[in-house]
C-alpha cells in the first residue's frame, strides 16, 4: 500500500501566494511582493526624527494605521521632501504601497512639495503594477498619511493658509455622513447601496437623502474602479 | 526556494485526498462509470457501489441507511437542513395548528457558527420567513447547553451548534445539549424543535454516533477528512422531512436531485472509515504536538491563546498576537514554507474581522493579529519546530514595522 500521508509539495505552491478572502485568490505582482519582503524606509530609529513632520491616519475600515515622518528642506526655492520614514499595521498591500510611496516620494533628489499633493493612490498602484479591487484602499491609506504629514509642515513651517483641510460635505445630516465617509466605504468594498447602509446606516435615519448617495455611489465607483 | 520545507498548517481549510482513496475512488471515473439510475450492468455496479458505500457510511454515525443523503460538501448539507426545515409545510402547518396562523418558526443558533450556516439564517430572517436567536458564547467560544434552554419557544422549529469551531477549535457540548432538547421536547409531547449540527471539522477527531450526540441533523464533508472536495452529506434523523434545495430527477429520496457523484460518494466513505479508524491513536499524538506549539508560541510576548485550553480539537491552535496584522504575517510566514491562516480584516473579502474571535469578546485589534495553525496527518514534531523557529522572528518583525504598540488590555473589547 502506498504511503497513506501526503507531504505537502512543492508542486502545490506554484501558485504563489493568494490571500484566504473566501474564494477571491489573488496574485501579487513582482513589485509588490518586493516591496512587502524587502519594505524601504520604514522607521527605524524613531529619536532621529523628533523633529520631522508626522502624519498619522487610521483606516477605519480594517482598523489599520499609519504613520508618516517627513524631512522637508527647501532647495533654491523649492521645498522638497528629503526623507520619507514610515511605519503601518496593515496588510501586504499597506506595506508595499507606503514603501512604494516613500520611494517616489524620495527618488530624484526629492519630490516638491506641490508635486507631493498631486500624488494620487492611482500613481502608487500604477508604479506598483496594481493591486485588486478589495486592497485599494490600503494605498490609500499611505498616501492620506503623507497630506497628513504635509500640512504638519505647513502648521509648523507657519502657512496656515496651504494646510489643506478635507472639508466633507454633509450628505446625511441625521448621522452626520460625509461624501468622504461614502467615498472611504466604497473603497472598501461597499459597491451598491445596500452595502453601503450594512456598513455606515447611510439614509437610514434621513431617506430623503438615499438619491443623493446613490449618486455618489457610481460617482466614487466610476473615481475608483471605473465601472 | 527548493530546498525550503514545508509545512502546511491549514488542514481545516482543506486535507490532501489520502492515497487509499484516492485508489478506492479511480475505477468510478473511467470503468464503473455508469450512472445507478439505469438499468444496465454498468448502472447497477454503480449503483450497488453506491448503496455499499452509504451503508458503511450509516454504520459509522450509528444510523440507517435511508437517513443519508449525499451533497455536494459541507455548504449544501448546511443551506438543506436550514432552509429545507423552516420551509417545510408539514411543520409549518404543525405549528400554525397549535400556535396560529400569523406564527413563523424560530431557530436558534450561535454567534460563532459558520458562514454556511448564518447565512442562510440571517437569509429566512431578512425575508421574514423565520424569527432568529443568534446565542453569544463565553470566551472560550462555548455554547452553553442552559443557554439553548432558555431561548427555546413554543414556536422553536430548529437548533444549530456546530460540533467543533473551524477557527478556534473550540469542541461545543453538542451531547449535553442534545439531551436538554430530547427533555425539552419530551416534556411538551412536541418533536420540535430539530437539532442540527455541523460536524465538519469534527471528522477525525471526535465520535460522531448521532445517539450518543442526540442530534436529528448532521453535516458532514469529505475535504476536511482527506477525501476528495465536491462531496458531503446530510445525515437526517428517520420521519423527519425537509424542503429540498435542488429539484428534478428525484434522487436522494427526492431530497438532492442530480446524478449522483459517484467516485465522490465511494471516496468519502473510505475517507470516513480511514478517519475513524485512526480517530483515537490521530487524536492523541496531535493533542502532544497542539501544546507543545500553543504553549511555546504564547511565550511570545503580547499572545494569547483563542479558544478553550482544554475542550479543543487535537489539531487547532489559534493565536492572536497584538500589534499585528494577520495577513502580513501569513505572507512572510509561507515565504518560509509555513501555510496557516488569519482572522484577519484584511484577509477577508468583506473586510471584517473574524466574527468568531470578535464573538468570543476580543477587540478587533486582537481578531487582526491571530493566526490559526491548523495541524494534520502529514504533521509532526519537526513542522512544529519549524514554525517555532519562524514565529518568533516573524512577530518581531512586524512589530518594529508597526506603530501601535498596545497594552495587553487591548485584547479585550473595550
Ligand atoms: S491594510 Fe487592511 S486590507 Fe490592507
Amino acid at each position: 500500500m502506498s504511503d497513506p500521508i501526503i507531504k505537502p509539495t512543492h508542486e502545490a505552491r506554484k501558485g504563489d501566494v493568494v490571500t484566504p478572502a473566501k474564494g477571491k485568490g489573488w496574485f501579487y505582482t513582482d513589485m509588490v511582493k518586493e516591496h512587502f519582503f524587502s519594505p524601504k524606509n520604514f522607521l527605524e530609529d524613531e529619536a532621529s526624527y523628533k523633529q520631522a513632520y508626522l502624519g498619522m491616519v487610521g483606516s477605519p475600515a480594517c482598523g489599520d494605521a499609519m504613520k508618516v515622518w517627513l524631512k522637508i528642506e527647501t532647495i533654491d526655492g523649492v521645498e522638497r521632501i528629503k526623507d520619507f520614514k514610515w511605519k503601518t499595521f496593515g496588510c501586504a498591500s499597506a506595506i508595499a504601497s507606503t514603501s512604494m510611496l516613500s520611494v517616489m516620494i524620495t527618488e530624484e533628489g526629492g519630490m516638491p512639495v506641490e508635486d507631493a499633493l498631486k500624488l494620487r493612490p492611482q500613481d502608487i498602484m500604477e508604479r506598483l503594477g496594481g493591486l485588486p479591487a478589495r486592497k485599494v484602499h490600503c494605498s490609500v491609506l499611505g498616501d492620506k498619511a503623507l497630506r497628513s504629514a504635509i500640512n504638519d509642515y505647513f502648521r509648523k513651517s507657519g502657512q496656515h493658509d496651504r494646510v489643506e483641510v478635507e472639508h466633507g460635505r454633509l450628505v446625511d445630516k441625521v448621522l452626520k455622513i460625509t461624501d468622504h465617509d461614502i467615498e472611504e466605504a466604497v473603497l472598501e468594498g461597499a459597491d451598491t447601496l445596500e452595502k453601503l447602509q450594512e456598513k455606515i446606516k447611510v439614509g437610514t435615519g434621513d431617506p430623503s437623502c438615499i438619491p443623493d448617495v446613490e449618486q455618489l455611489l457610481r460617482f466614487y465607483k466610476e473615481k475608483h474602479f471605473g465601472a | 526556494m527548493k530546498s525550503l520545507s514545508l509545512s502546511y498548517l491549514d488542514h481545516a481549510a482543506a486535507t490532501p485526498v489520502d492515497a487509499r482513496v484516492l485508489e478506492a475512488m479511480l475505477p468510478y471515473f473511467s470503468s464503473v462509470y455508469g450512472n445507478p439510475s439505469s438499468f444496465h450492468s454498468v448502472g447497477i455496479e454503480a449503483k450497488r457501489a453506491v448503496q455499499e458505500a452509504r451503508k458503511r457510511i450509516a454504520s459509522l454515525l450509528n444510523a440507517q441507511e435511508e437517513n443519508i443523503i449525499f451533497t455536494s460538501g459541507g455548504t449544501e448539507s448546511d443551506s438543506l437542513a436550514v432552509l429545507g426545515i423552516p420551509r417545510t409545510k408539514v411543520h409549518l402547518d404543525a405549528l400554525r395548528a397549535k400556535l396560529g396562523e400569523e406564527t413563523i418558526p424560530h431557530v436558534i443558533t450561535s454567534s460563532v457558527e459558520h458562514h454556511a450556516v448564518l447565512e442562510p439564517l440571517l437569509f429566512l430572517k431578512k425575508r421574514g420567513e423565520i424569527e432568529l436567536t443568534v446565542l453569544d458564547v463565553d470566551r472560550q467560544g462555548m455554547v452553553a447547553p442552559q443557554d439553548v434552554v432558555k431561548a427555546l419557544k413554543e414556536n422553536t422549529l430548529l437548533v444549530s451548534i456546530m460540533m467543533a469551531n473551524n477557527e478556534i477549535g473550540t469542541i461545543e457540548p453538542i451531547a449535553d445539549t442534545g439531551r436538554a432538547i430530547l427533555s425539552w421536547r419530551k416534556e411538551r409531547e412536541t418533536p420540535y424543535p430539530f437539532f442540527h449540527t455541523d460536524a465538519c471539522q469534527a471528522a477525525g477527531y471526535l465520535d460522531l454516533d448521532v445517539e450518543k450526540t442526540h442530534v436529528d441533523l448532521l453535516t458532514l464533508n469529505a475535504s476536511k477528512m482527506y477525501g476528495p472536495k465536491g462531496i458531503g452529506l446530510l445525515y437526517i434523523r428517520k420521519g423527519i422531512r425537509l424542503a429540498p434545495l435542488i429539484i428534478g430527477g428525484g434522487q436522494e429520496r427526492n431530497l438532492r436531485s442530480g446524478t449522483e457523484n459517484v467516485p465522490g460518494i465511494i471516496g468519502l466513505a473510505k475517507a470516513f472509515e480511514l478517519a475513524q479508524a485512526s480517530r483515537e491513536e490521530e487524536s492523541s499524538r496531535l493533542t502532544v504536538l497542539r501544546d507543545a506549539l500553543a504553549e511555546e508560541l504564547l511565550t511570545i510576548p503580547k499572545s494569547v491563546l483563542n479558544g478553550h485550553t482544554t475542550k479543543r480539537l487535537p489539531n487547532n491552535v489559534n493565536v492572536s498576537f497584538l500589534d499585528i496584522e494577520g495577513e502580513a504575517a501569513i505572507l512572510y510566514l509561507d515565504a518560509e514554507g509555513i501555510m496557516a491562516s488569519t482572522g484577519s480584516a484584511c484577509a477577508s473579502s468583506s473586510l471584517d474581522p473574524s466574527h468568531v474571535i470578535l464573538a468570543t469578546g476580543l477587540s478587533y485589534e486582537a481578531a487582526h493579529g491571530s493566526i490559526r495553525f491548523t495541524l494534520g496527518r502529514s504533521t509532526t514534531k519537526e513542522d512544529v519546530q519549524h514554525v517555532l523557529q519562524v514565529m518568533p522572528g516573524v512577530v518581531e518583525r512586524l512589530r518594529h514595522m508597526s506603530p501601535v504598540n498596545l497594552d495587553m488590555k487591548y485584547f479585550e473589547k473595550q
